[in-house]
């Protein structure tokens, strides 16, 4: 198979005021490929997502998709950006507008697309997620999971070649965490380029085809799951692990 | 100093002014006040939008000095009293209206001194949307423009709304104090008969007027309000 890097991130440095976040990742992501982020927080997980979609500009490095530069202040952000689908925590719908109004804005908008065929597309997505009958609600009559499952169509809609995720689940109560994750798996099995942040460890080793451990704003570690989860090649990594298990902490 | 002994004959008298000449003065006060409240928007809300995205880390970062100076001219326009801004202001009239007395020549003043007040009332309810939803906009690939009137502007209409409406009764009293100058309505039938010829009755009728009118105002605008608003 050929092996087309999608996505290449190369020795990004972000820096806010003193206070260095990301020092020096180099990271590429092939087409296809589900790449899970991992690491104890403030490690600078979001931070990178932020850089990989122009939210944040980068101290240094580069950004490259499809071999184009991304850089926030640039001409070509937009159109960069709009193969870049990003679902935050908090998922972000538009309040004031009904859910297919909320997924069906950037297409007609952004990429000016017709009406009919962006809703036709929204149509088949939110099907696919089982909300197409919630079409004329509004953001606030949904559940967190419904609501994270919109705001995955919404990024979809614009038929983005990357997906970001960044810790989708971590605002849900577990419950619902499920209903979005089953979506993303989906969505790995079709083939879509995806970059996930997560603090769900099971769901992670289940997704993913690398793992990447961040820690202290650099890459510690890079495994296939089945590695990073049982077998971690660094100290660091294990202490992480080892602060999501309970076994043997009975006295 | 007021006449306030209350005679059959004083309440006739009253009711044959508020008869007569009530109608056209409640209908100036509304026009004036929704006239300068429609210029006061017009000139106020994308000035308004220019002070929230024109910042540092706006849509639409626009140069220190422009900002500056855009703040500068619009605290100075506020800090004038309404009182000597209306005559502070008799050049620009005449040469819009071609006259500096009168009811349509009260409104450059309304408008002068109310946009600068509206331009601030739509920076606070600009200021109001979740910025997450802007960086959302943003990783989507909407330009600045398509930000400004596909988001912000509408996920702000409540609260867009709710301070028109606090325009609109701050101008309706301006409009009342226009009647020093001159202009038409309530204010003046206040002033001319309650101040300079102690009819008290009249000047008490004029201001029930005015109550009642920033009451219609008021509730119209916070059901509005609330009918736009789908977050709750």
């Amino acid at each position: 198979m050929e092996e087309t890097i999608q996505l290449q991130v190369s020795g990004l440095i972000k820096k806010f005021g003193e206070d260095t976040v990301l020092n020096g990742i180099d990271l590429s992501v092939r087409q296809g490929e589900v790449v899970v982020v991992l690491g104890p927080s403030g490690c600078g997980k979001s931070t990178l997502l932020r850089c990989m979609n122009g939210l944040e500009t980068p101290t240094a490095g580069t950004i490259l998709l499809d071999g184009e530069p991304i850089s926030a202040g640039d001409r070509n952000i937009t159109r960069q950006r709009q193969k870049i689908g990003m679902v935050f925590q908090s998922y972000d719908l538009f309040p004031h507008k009904t859910i297919l109004d909320n997924v069906t804005l950037a297409p007609r908008k952004v990429l000016k697309r017709p009406k009919a065929e962006a809703e036709a597309d929204a149509q088949r997505l939110l099907e696919r997620v089982g909300l197409w009958e919630k079409r004329n609600a509004y953001p606030r009559e949904l559940s967190g999971g419904q609501k994270q499952r919109v705001a995955i169509v919404r990024a979809l809609c614009m038929n983005p070649e990357v997906m970001l995720f960044d810790e989708v689940t971590a605002a849900l109560d577990p419950e619902m965490v499920r209903e979005v994750l089953d979506v993303m798996l989906e969505l790995a099995r079709q083939g879509m380029t995806m970059v996930i942040v997560t603090h769900e460890m099971r769901f992670a080793r289940a997704i993913a085809d690398r793992v990447v451990f961040l820690d202290g704003g650099v890459i510690v570690e890079q495994s296939p799951p089945e590695i990073f989860f049982t077998n971690p090649r660094t100290q660091r990594a294990r202490d992480f692990l080892q602060t999501f298990t309970y076994e043997n902490r009975r006295p | 100093m007021f006449d306030l002994n209350i005679t059959e004959e004083t309440l006739l008298e009253a009711w044959e002014i508020i008869r007569t000449q009530f109608p056209l003065a409640i209908w100036e006060t509304v026009y004036v006040t929704l006239l300068s409240t429609a210029f006061a928007i017009v000139l106020g809300l994308p000035l308004g939008v220019l002070l929230v995205v024109g910042e540092k880390d706006g849509v639409l970062p626009l140069p220190g000095w422009v900002m500056k100076v855009l703040n500068v001219v619009i605290n100075l326009l506020r800090s004038v009293p309404f009182l000597i801004l209306m005559i502070l202001v008799f050049p620009l009239t005449r040469l819009i209206v071609g006259t500096v007395v009168g009811t349509a020549a009260s409104v450059v003043p309304l408008v002068i001194a109310a946009f600068p007040f509206v331009a601030r009332l739509a920076e606070s309810s600009l200021r109001e949307v979740n910025p997450n939803l802007v960086e959302m906009a943003q990783s989507m690939g909407a330009s600045p423009l398509q930000i400004i009137v596909k988001v912000m502007i509408p996920e702000s209409v409540p609260s867009l709304i709710s301070n028109a409406t606090i325009a609109i009764t701050t101008i309706l009293g301006y409009s009342a104090m226009s009647g020093i100058i001159g202009g038409g309505g309530l204010g003046k039938i206040a002033i001319n008969y309650g101040y300079y010829r102690y009819k008290y009755l009249i000047m008490l009728a004029a201001v029930i007027l005015l109550i009642l009118l920033v009451q219609i105002f008021q509730s119209v605008g916070t059901r509005l309000a609330a009918k736009t608003d789908k977050r709750s």
